[in-house]
């Protein structure tokens, strides 16, 4: 969360270039005052919100479970040990598999790249259409699509479950990732139309009377203009469905659940005693991919919510 | 090169027609200037013909073929647009090429074209450019070489200057002139700029509200115009247009503004001898008056009024001066100008045979 926030000033500091030395002149006749103590604390607070809890299962998942029973949760492991994120990536049992996190790993790897390229494509070919091509009723289409992205998953479920079983994708990877592909569609697609409906009439004409191709200008014209937007989508869809609980659990059948719910399964229905520190291990292996996804594409992710389609 | 025909055309927006039954017929090679103020239904019509617009009823014919249903790719036309319209991902040849590759042209002669049109527009050193790296005029050129390397049979500009500063405009100007001379296309070129319209065309049509106004050479526009918008709209310093009445003296013909002074007609060529006590409106363009001082013998009209000011243009200069509740503009020469002080009643003489004569009530000329 720090990298987006520092690149987002970034951001902002080159969009404003032109007002910059006024900025700079004010800030220079301002010193703490009440104000921006108040903030401080207050950002204060929310850090210590975050950090606390993310301090504890760390520190947690590296401990060894006599150093944890004795109870002391915000001290510093006494011997440092990975044996919990081993122990919880191979061995830990769910349900009566007993094969680690790597499964539930594999099958959300598995559930999200189907579902990225099924959705993306889609809703960005249709949002293409909506806005840059006369389509009949694209008006009312448009509206259906937005109510559509306020439905909730539990209201269709049932029918839902129906039609995949009927297609025979029921609790296979495929259907989770179809699943996922269509919940998300009409929000994509919106955010796709709106996005090209800024790309000028003028460059469109243009097009169409050089090429006349829905594809070919799609594919030469439209696609290189989409970099930013695809960037966005790509952070949203990720964290989307890589977070995902109800519809993994719903459609997902044996051992073809993502990896929340394989880490559900862990924590909740292990036998014996708890094993805290595999369970802290295995919850940080769950949150790590949509973080890493974070940090490499992150400040493109500002760039690409705040430009348009035309640069210049 | 083809002719281009416009046959009772109408556009509505659902419930607002735009144009109604218009006619219009462009000879090929002509440089045809679709003059009219903004929301006149200029681009509309060009769009129609480019096929970016649909026709609501009429035929639109380019050489001896009915495009009014055809794909615009497939109508033989290239157009250059207001805002350039250059693909933004794409450098400049490639935004030269993407026309041409899409019509399947094999790549040889896509070369060669492009090569062309990049030396015909002197783009050569910007060809691995993109649009954000270029000025103003220089995506002008690229545009205009976008539509160049299509050998259209039929050039279209929509106010293709309007974004450029005065002095690249008239450099375009001369250029966009240059290569109508070299390559002979049939063009229409749609502006507001009646400056555009009289060094370019060598035909204009006048609209005003979706209507054509006027057909004809830049100089029978600028010489007669049909009625008193063409008569308002052409010309800058604007040409003055005066109330009056249709008096008759000796058998002759002569007209007395409201405020009394007379201007003789009897030269003026009536198309019907108007009675006497009409409401007419006299047109008097400011260069035609015999300058402050000139001798003033067999003139139309002779007035003695106040200077309110004077405007110095560059070559030319402008005298305003106080006419009923108006004000009559004149050119004078600039070094006259500069000793005519406001508030001297100048006297300045209105040659015959150069006023324009038009109907009060209708507007139409007499
Ligand atoms: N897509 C449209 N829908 C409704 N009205 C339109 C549309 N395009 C143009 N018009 C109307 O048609 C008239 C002519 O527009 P246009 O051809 O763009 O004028 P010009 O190019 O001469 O400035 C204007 O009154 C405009 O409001
Ligand atoms: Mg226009």
């Amino acid at each position: 969360m720090t990298d987006l926030t520092v690149t987002e000033a970034a951001a902002g500091a080159t969009a404003l270039k032109r007002r910059r030395p006024a900025a700079r002149t004010r800030r220079r006749h301002r010193g703490l005052n009440g104000r921006s103590l108040a903030v401080l604390v207050f950002l204060t607070m929310c850090a210590l919100f975050f950090c606390v809890p993310l301090y504890v299962v760390l520190t947690t998942s590296l401990k060894t479970m006599e150093e944890i029973r004795q109870g002391q949760i915000f001290a510093l492991p006494d011997t440092w040990t990975l044996e919990a994120w081993r122990f919880a990536w191979n061995e830990a049992c769910s349900g009566i598999t007993c094969e680690g996190l790597k499964v539930g790993f594999w099958n959300s790897v598995r559930i999200l790249v189907p579902s990225l390229i099924l959705s993306i494509s889609l809703a960005m070919v249709t949002g293409y259409a909506l806005a840059l091509w006369e389509v009949k009723w694209a008006g009312t289409f448009l509206f259906l699509l937005f109510l559509c992205a306020f439905v909730p998953l539990q209201i269709i479920m049932f029918p839902l479950i129906a039609i995949t079983r009927s297609m025979g994708v029921y609790g296979t990877i495929l259907g989770v990732a179809v699943v996922h592909a269509v919940m998300s569609m009409p929000v994509l697609t919106l955010i796709f139309r709106n996005y090209y409906k800024d790309i000028p009439a003028e460059i469109m004409n243009a097009a169409i009377m050089d090429s006349g191709s829905f594809w070919r200008i799609f594919g030469e014209i439209i696609l290189p203009m989409s970099g930013n937007i695809l960037i966005v989508v790509l952070i949203l869809q990720i964290t989307n469905v890589w977070n995902d609980y109800l519809i993994g659990v719903t459609f997902g059948g044996y051992n073809t659940q993502p990896m929340t719910v394989n880490l559900a399964n862990m924590v909740t229905v292990s036998t014996g005693t708890a094993s805290y520190n595999v369970d802290m291990a295995a919850a940080l292996l769950t949150a790590i991919p949509p973080l890493v996804v974070y940090f490499l594409v992150g400040k493109f992710f500002v760039a690409g919510i705040t430009a348009g389609a035309i640069k210049g | 090169m083809p002719s281009v025909h416009f046959e009772h055309i109408v556009k509505a927006y659902g419930a607002v027609t735009v144009l109604d039954d218009l006619n219009l017929s462009v000879d090929d090679g002509d440089f045809l200037v679709l003059l009219g103020p903004s929301g006149c239904g200029k681009t509309t019509l060009l769009n129609m013909l480019a096929g970016l617009t649909d026709v609501t009823d009429g035929r639109i014919m380019i050489g001896e073929r009915d495009v009014t249903d055809l794909d615009p790719k497939d109508r033989g036309l290239a157009m250059v647009f207001q805002s350039y319209a250059l693909y933004p991902t794409k450098t400049v040849r490639g935004n030269l090429k993407f026309g041409l590759s899409a019509a399947k042209l094999p790549r040889e002669e896509v070369r060669r074209r492009v090569e062309w049109a990049a030396q015909v527009l002197q783009i050569e050193p910007l060809m691995d450019r993109r649009p954000s790296q270029l000025s103003g005029g220089q995506r002008q050129r690229v545009a205009i070489g976008r539509a160049l390397v299509k050998h259209a049979d039929v050039l279209l500009f929509d106010e293709p200057l309007s974004n450029l500063d005065a002095k690249l405009r008239t450099e375009m100007r001369l250029e966009i002139k240059r290569l109508h001379d070299e390559l002979n296309p049939t063009v229409v070129y749609v502006t507001h700029d009646q400056i555009e319209a009289m060094t370019m065309a060598t035909k204009i049509a006048v609209m005003n509200g979706g209507v054509i106004q006027q057909f004809g050479t830049p100089d029978e526009i600028y010489e007669t115009p049909a009625n008193l918008f063409v008569a308002s709209f052409i010309g800058a310093p604007a040409m003055n247009l005066k109330a009056a009445r249709v008096t008759k003296r000796d058998g002759r013909v002569a007209g007395v503004f409201d405020g009394g002074q007379t201007i003789a007609l009897d030269d003026y060529r009536f198309r019907a001898t108007p009675e006497e006590g009409r409401p007419i409106v006299v047109g008097m363009r400011p260069e035609h008056f015999a300058p402050p001082g000139a001798p003033l013998d067999a003139a139309a009209a002779t007035l003695d009024l106040p200077l309110q000011h004077t405007e110095r243009t560059g070559s030319d200069a402008t005298g305003y001066l106080k006419f009923d509740d108006g004000l009559l503009a004149l050119r004078v020469e600039p070094g006259h100008a500069a000793r005519l002080r406001a508030g001297e009643t100048v006297r300045v003489g209105f040659p015959r045979g150069k006023a324009n004569l038009f109907d009060a009530a209708s507007g139409e000329r007499l």
